[in-house]
C-alpha cells in the first residue's frame, strides 16, 4: 500500500510536469502555425515573385531580316535555310568518338574540332553547342543516314543571308557580319549569339528597318537552366522588304559586261526620276562569303588587293573626266555669251606665255565651231573658249551638273570629287591660280576629279534639261492589305519632282545635238561605238584622261602608245551618254581604270549597256507597289 | 517464453488477445495512416507522378511498419520492461558497430548493412533510449530521483550514444536524444535546479563546442542566421525552401504542380525537404492540416501518458511521444528557415525505411502502454494485478 501511496505521489509530480511539457510542445506548434501563416499569407506575394524569377527566362526571337527586292520584285537579298549540326553532350557520351565519325561524313577541321571540345567542356551538359554551319544538302542527307551511330547530334535550322546574285551586287548591296564590339547599342537582339548587321552598302544603309523587330519567348527552366517548355511566345516583326530602284537583270548585264576589264564602273539611270537601274563596279567580291565569315587571309587578300574589290567604284572612284568635261565648258560660254558659230583655228596646239598646250589631234583641227569641237572633241577649242569665260563660271557650271560635291546617293561612302575655284586653290594649295590651269580643266584634267555617279547625273541632266538627283531606293514593299501608294509604270506621287535647270533649252539641245554627232555622225569620235538599232539611239561623248604628263622630250620623240605602257600608267576610258538620242529616257556613264581611249574601250561597253536598257525599258514596265519612300529614309 | 505468452500473460489472466484487439487506440492508428497517406502522395508527386521509385517502396516499408506497429502495441509491457535494457545495449552495440563497419551515407556514417535491410541505428536509439530510461525512472523512488549519484547512471545511458551520433557526425540525432532524454529526466521527477544546472553549463561551454563543429555544421548555423548571405552557397537550400513554402500561399499551386519541386530548385523533396512540397502544392491548407494531425497524434500520446498507471508506461508514452514532437517540430522549422539545416526528416512522411520502421514501432509502444495502462510493475519488474 506504501508503494501505491508513493505511486500516486509520483503520479501527480509526472502529471504536473508533463503538462507543463505538454504545454510548451503545443506553444511551440503554434509558432510553427504562425509560421506558416506569415510564409504562406503576409510574405507569399514576394517569394511567389521570387519562384516565378526562378523558372521563368524571356528569350528574344531574332526576326527574320526584310529582303531587298529590285524594282520588279526580284529577290537580291534573301534568308535561306541554314543546316548546321549541333552536338549535346550529355547525348553524345563519348564527344570524341562522337566527333571523329562525324568527321568522316562532313569536313570537319581541326580548327573547328578543338573548339568543339572546348565549348563543351566549358558548357553544361545539356546546351547545344554548334559543331558546323551551312552545311550542304548532301551532307545534312548524310548525317540523318547516319542518325544512329552519332548520338546526341542533331541537324538544326536557321537563316542566312543569302545573295543570289553574289558579287554581281555586291557594291550595291553590301554585307551583313557578326555584330562586333562598337556596333553595341545596347539593343540585346545585338547580342543574341550569331546575329548579323549590315555592314556595308544598303544592307548597312537601311539596316534598322531590314532589321525588324524583336519577338519574345517565355520559357521555364529548371534549376540548372534547362529548358522545360516554353509558356508564351510573342512573334517578332519581319524587317521591311525594301524595293531599289535597280533592274536585276540589267545590273548583272552590266557587270557581265564589265568583267573584260581589270578595273570599270558603270553607271545607268533614268534621265526624268533619278532612278538607278545599274551601278556595277568591277573587280567585286561575294558578299555571301562575309556572312559565313572569311579567314584571316581572305580578308588579308581583299583588302591588300591593289585594285581594291572592296571600293564601289561608281561613288566612291574619283577620276579626272577628260573630255566628257567640255560640255560645262561649252554652257559655261554660251551662257557668257559666246555663240555657237564663235570659230578657232586649231592648228592642233595653243601658246599661253610660254607653255604649249597640244591638241589631242597632232595636225589640228582647223577651223572649228561649239558644233565641231565637240563633235571632234578639239581641245584648242575649249583652251580658248575657257580663257574668255574663266574657270569659276566654269566651275559654277559644273555644280549646276551635279559635278564638285556628294550626289546624296543612299550609300555610306560617296565622294565628292572636286571642281577648281580660284578660292578653292587658294584655300586648299594656297597659291593663286594660273591661267593656264584654266586650260587643263577645260579638257578636264587637273585639278578636276568626277565620279561615275556624278558623270552620269550630269548626262542625266543634260538630256532631261531637270535637276534630276540620282536614288537607289524606291521604297518598302507593300503589304498586301495595304493599298499602294505608288501604280502604274513608275508614275506617281512617291516619284520625286525636280526643278528646270537655270540653262535655256537652245544651249542644252547645241549640247544634245553635239553628242549626237559624237556618235552618229560619220566623223564623230564614237562613231564605231552607235547604236544601229533604228530608235535606240545614243549621244555620247568620250572622255581619256592622262594620268600622267607627257613631257617635252618624250612629245618629241613620238607619244608613247598607251600599249606599250604599264598598266598603272595607262590613260583612264570614260565615256558618257543618254538614249535615245531624240526622247532621252536613259543615261549612262562608264569609266574603264587605264582602259586606254574612251572611244575605243569605254563607248563599246556604253553602247551595250545602253542598247540593253532600252530592250528591257525598266522605266517602261510596271514595278512593284510600294509604300512610301520618306519611311524607310527616317528609319535608316 | 512461448510466443504465445508473449501477447497473453497467464499471470494477467483478465485481458485476452481478444480484448487488447479491441483496446487498440483505433484513432491513432488512422491518424498514422492518414499521415502517411499524405507521404505516400508527396512521394508520388516528388517522382513527377510516379509510385517508382519512391512510394511504391515507400508503401511497401509502411505495410510491414503497420504489422510492427500493431505487434508492438499487442505485446505485453512488462516484455518491453524486462528487454528494455537489451533493447538500448543492442541498438548501443549496433551504434558502435556503424563505427566500425558504417557505409557512407550523406556524407556521415549512418547506415549499417545487415544484408537485407540498411539499418540507421541512431534511429533505433531513440527508442531504445526511452525504453531504457523509462525503466530507470520506474525503479527510482521520489527520494531516489533526488540523489544525484542515482543520476550518474542514466546520464550515462544518455551521453554514450548521443557521443556516438555526434562523432558520425549527426548533430540533429545527437540533440534529439538528448532532449527526449531530458523529458523523460524531467517528467521522472529530477530537481528543476539540476535541469537549470545543465542548461547554464551547457550554454557556458556552447563557445568551446563550436569549435568542434565540422565546417559544414558551421556553415548551417551561420546560414540559419542569415539565409539571404549567400543565395547561392551554403544558404541556397534555406532560401529555395522557404521560395517554395512562401509561394503556395493560402491555396498552393495544385497537386504535382510545384515549381519550385518539380524544377528542381528545392533540394532534397523526397526527404527532409518534403514539407516544403507540400505546402507549395497545397498551401497553408495543406500545411495547417498536416500539422493539425501531427497535432491531434501528440494528444494521443499525452493522453496515453495521463492514464497509464504505471511510471514506466507514463515516461515511456512521455519519452516516445517528445521525440515524434521533436521530429515534427525540428524538420517543419527547419525547412521553414526557422532552424538550421539538421538533416532530421519529417515522420511517416520523408523516405526513409528506418525512420518509418522506428517511429511505427514508437507509435505501437505507446499504444500498448494505453492497452496495459492498468497493469502495475513493482520497482524491481514484477507484475501485480
Amino acid at each position: 500500500m506504501l508503494q501505491k501511496n508513493e505511486d500516486n505521489e509520483r503520479q501527480r509530480s509526472f502529471s504536473r510536469r508533463a503538462l507543463l511539457l505538454g504545454g510548451a510542445q503545443s506553444l511551440l506548434l503554434a509558432g510553427l502555425a504562425g509560421r506558416m501563416y506569415y510564409l504562406q499569407v503576409i510574405e507569399s506575394d514576394r517569394y511567389r515573385t521570387l519562384a516565378e524569377d526562378n523558372r521563368i527566362n524571356l528569350r528574344l526571337l531574332p526576326p527574320p531580316r526584310g529582303r531587298i527586292l529590285d524594282r520588279f520584285g526580284l529577290p537580291l537579298a534573301s534568308n535561306r535555310q541554314n543546316f548546321r549540326v549541333v552536338l549535346v553532350r550529355e547525348h553524345a557520351g563519348d564527344v570524341e568518338r562522337v566527333l571523329n565519325a562525324l568527321a568522316q561524313l562532313i569536313t570537319l577541321d581541326d580548327h573547328d574540332y578543338k573548339r568543339v571540345l572546348r565549348e563543351v567542356s566549358r558548357k553544361r551538359s545539356f546546351v547545344p553547342v554548334t559543331v558546323r554551319e551551312n552545311l550542304t544538302w548532301d551532307e545534312v542527307s548524310r548525317v540523318e543516314v547516319n542518325g544512329p551511330d552519332l548520338p546526341g547530334v542533331t541537324i538544326e535550322m536557321g537563316q542566312i543571308r543569302d545573295y543570289p546574285f553574289a558579287d554581281s551586287m555586291a557594291h550595291v548591296l553590301g554585307y551583313v557580319a557578326a555584330v562586333a564590339e562598337r556596333d553595341l547599342t545596347g539593343d540585346p537582339l545585338l547580342e543574341l549569339p550569331g546575329f548579323r548587321i549590315g555592314k556595308n552598302g544598303i544592307e548597312q544603309k537601311y539596316d534598322l528597318a531590314l532589321r525588324g523587330n524583336a519577338g519574345t519567348s517565355q520559357i521555364e527552366v529548371n534549376a540548372y537552366g534547362r529548358v522545360i517548355r516554353e509558356l508564351s511566345r510573342e512573334e517578332g516583326k519581319t524587317g521591311d522588304e525594301l524595293v531599289l530602284t535597280l533592274d536585276g537583270g540589267l545590273q548583272t548585264f552590266a557587270h557581265q559586261r564589265l568583267l573584260g576589264e581589270t578595273s570599270a564602273s558603270a553607271v545607268v539611270m533614268n534621265v526624268e526620276n533619278g532612278d538607278i537601274l545599274a551601278l556595277a563596279s568591277v573587280p567585286s567580291y561575294d558578299p555571301n562569303a562575309f556572312n559565313i565569315g572569311l579567314t584571316v587571309k581572305q580578308w588579308n587578300d581583299l583588302i591588300n588587293d591593289p585594285l581594291h574589290p572592296l571600293t564601289n567604284k561608281a561613288v566612291a572612284g574619283l577620276y579626272a573626266p577628260g573630255s566628257t568635261f567640255k560640255m560645262m565648258v561649252a554652257l559655261a560660254a554660251l551662257k557668257a555669251g559666246i555663240r555657237p558659230d564663235y570659230k578657232v583655228f586649231c592648228p592642233g596646239y595653243m601658246t599661253l606665255g610660254t607653255s604649249r598646250f597640244h591638241c589631242w589631234k597632232k595636225h589640228g583641227h582647223g577651223r572649228v565651231d561649239m558644233h565641231e569641237g565637240l563633235q571632234h572633241s578639239c581641245d584648242v577649242y575649249f583652251y580658248d573658249i575657257s580663257r574668255k569665260v574663266g574657270i569659276d563660271n566654269i566651275a559654277a557650271m559644273a555644280n549646276a551638273f551635279g559635278l564638285g560635291d556628294r550626289v546624296g546617293i543612299d550609300l555610306n561612302g560617296e565622294m565628292g570629287g572636286v571642281i577648281p575655284t580660284r578660292d578653292w586653290k587658294l584655300a586648299n594649295i594656297g597659291e593663286a591660280w594660273q591661267g593656264g590651269e584654266t586650260l587643263i580643266a577645260a579638257i578636264g584634267q587637273g585639278f578636276v576629279l568626277t565620279t561615275p555617279l556624278q558623270l552620269a547625273t550630269m548626262v542625266a541632266r543634260l538630256a532631261s534639261g531637270i535637276q534630276v538627283t540620282p536614288r537607289l531606293t524606291r521604297g518598302v514593299r507593300a503589304d498586301a492589305e495595304a493599298p499602294p501608294i505608288e501604280g502604274g509604270a513608275g508614275q506617281g506621287v512617291a516619284v520625286p519632282q525636280f526643278l528646270p535647270l537655270d540653262v535655256p533649252l537652245e544651249h542644252l539641245k547645241i549640247m544634245r545635238d553635239g553628242m549626237d554627232a559624237v556618235s552618229n555622225h560619220q566623223r564623230g569620235t564614237a562613231y564605231g561605238a552607235r547604236i544601229k538599232e533604228e530608235g535606240f539611239e545614243l549621244a555620247g561623248k568620250t572622255g581619256t584622261a592622262q594620268v600622267r604628263r607627257i613631257s617635252m622630250a618624250e612629245r618629241a620623240a613620238g607619244v608613247t602608245k598607251n600599249e606599250q605602257l604599264p598598266w598603272r600608267r595607262r590613260d583612264h576610258a570614260l565615256f558618257v551618254a543618254f538614249a535615245p538620242v531624240h526622247k532621252p529616257r536613259y543615261a549612262c556613264a562608264v569609266v574603264v581604270e587605264h582602259g586606254g581611249g574612251g572611244s575605243a574601250v569605254a563607248a563599246p561597253i556604253a553602247r551595250d549597256i545602253l542598247l540593253e536598257t532600252q530592250r528591257r525599258d525598266p522605266s517602261g514596265r510596271r514595278s512593284l507597289p510600294i509604300v512610301a519612300t520618306s519611311q524607310v529614309a527616317e528609319r535608316g | 517464453m512461448m510466443p504465445a505468452d508473449i501477447f497473453l500473460s497467464t499471470r494477467n489472466p483478465e485481458i485476452t488477445l481478444r480484448q487488447k484487439v479491441w483496446q487498440l487506440n483505433w484513432g491513432m492508428v488512422l491518424l498514422v495512416c492518414l499521415v502517411a497517406g499524405v507521404g505516400f502522395a508527396m512521394l508520388y508527386s516528388a517522382a513527377n507522378g510516379s509510385f517508382k521509385p519512391w512510394a511504391s517502396a515507400q508503401m511497401m516499408r509502411f505495410g510491414l511498419g503497420f504489422a510492427i506497429m500493431i505487434v508492438a502495441a499487442l505485446v505485453d509491457i512488462r516484455f518491453w520492461f524486462r528487454y528494455a535494457y537489451l533493447i538500448y545495449f543492442g541498438s548501443l552495440a549496433l551504434l558502435g558497430a556503424v563505427e566500425v563497419m558504417g557505409d557512407i551515407g550523406m556524407g556521415a556514417q549512418r547506415w549499417i548493412d545487415l544484408g537485407i535491410v540498411r539499418l540507421q541505428p541512431s534511429e533505433m536509439m531513440k527508442v531504445a533510449l526511452v525504453l531504457a530510461l523509462a525503466r530507470y525512472f520506474h525503479g527510482l523512488s521520489g527520494e531516489d530521483v533526488g540523489r544525484p549519484t542515482l543520476l550518474l547512471l542514466p546520464l550515462g545511458l544518455v551521453l554514450a550514444p548521443a557521443a556516438l551520433v555526434m562523432k558520425q557526425p549527426d548533430l540533429g540525432t545527437a540533440g534529439m536524444l538528448i532532449l527526449a532524454a531530458g523529458a523523460v529526466f524531467f517528467c521522472g521527477g529530477v530537481r528543476w535546479w539540476k535541469f537549470a544546472l545543465v542548461v547554464a553549463a551547457g550554454v557556458a561551454s556552447g563557445p568551446v563546442a563550436w569549435q568542434f563543429l565540422h565546417d559544414y555544421q558551421k556553415d548551417r548555423v551561420m546560414t540559419f542566421l542569415n539565409p539571404e548571405n549567400d543565395p547561392l552557397g551554403a544558404g541556397y537550400h534555406t532560401l529555395q525552401a522557404m521560395i517554395g513554402f512562401g509561394s503556395g500561399a493560402v491555396t498552393g499551386k495544385g497537386f504535382m504542380q510545384g515549381t519550385q519541386s518539380h524544377l528542381n530548385f528545392l533540394p532534397e523533396k523526397q526527404t527532409d525537404f518534403i514539407f516544403t512540397m507540400l505546402a507549395e502544392e497545397f498551401g497553408l491548407v495543406g500545411s495547417v492540416t498536416l500539422l493539425g494531425l501531427y497535432f491531434l497524434l501528440l494528444c494521443y500520446g499525452f493522453a496515453i501518458a495521463f492514464r497509464a498507471r504505471n511510471q514506466f508506461a507514463r515516461l515511456l508514452a512521455l519519452g516516445l511521444t517528445t521525440n515524434l514532437f521533436l521530429y515534427v517540430f525540428i524538420n517543419m522549422a527547419m525547412v521553414m528557415g526557422a532552424f538550421p539545416v539538421v538533416g532530421v526528416p519529417l515522420p511517416l512522411v520523408s523516405y526513409g525505411g528506418t525512420v518509418l520502421l522506428t517511429v511505427m514501432a514508437s507509435m505501437g509502444l505507446v499504444m500498448s502502454c494505453y492497452i496495459h495502462r492498468d497493469v502495475r510493475i513493482s520497482r524491481r519488474g514484477s507484475a501485480e494485478a
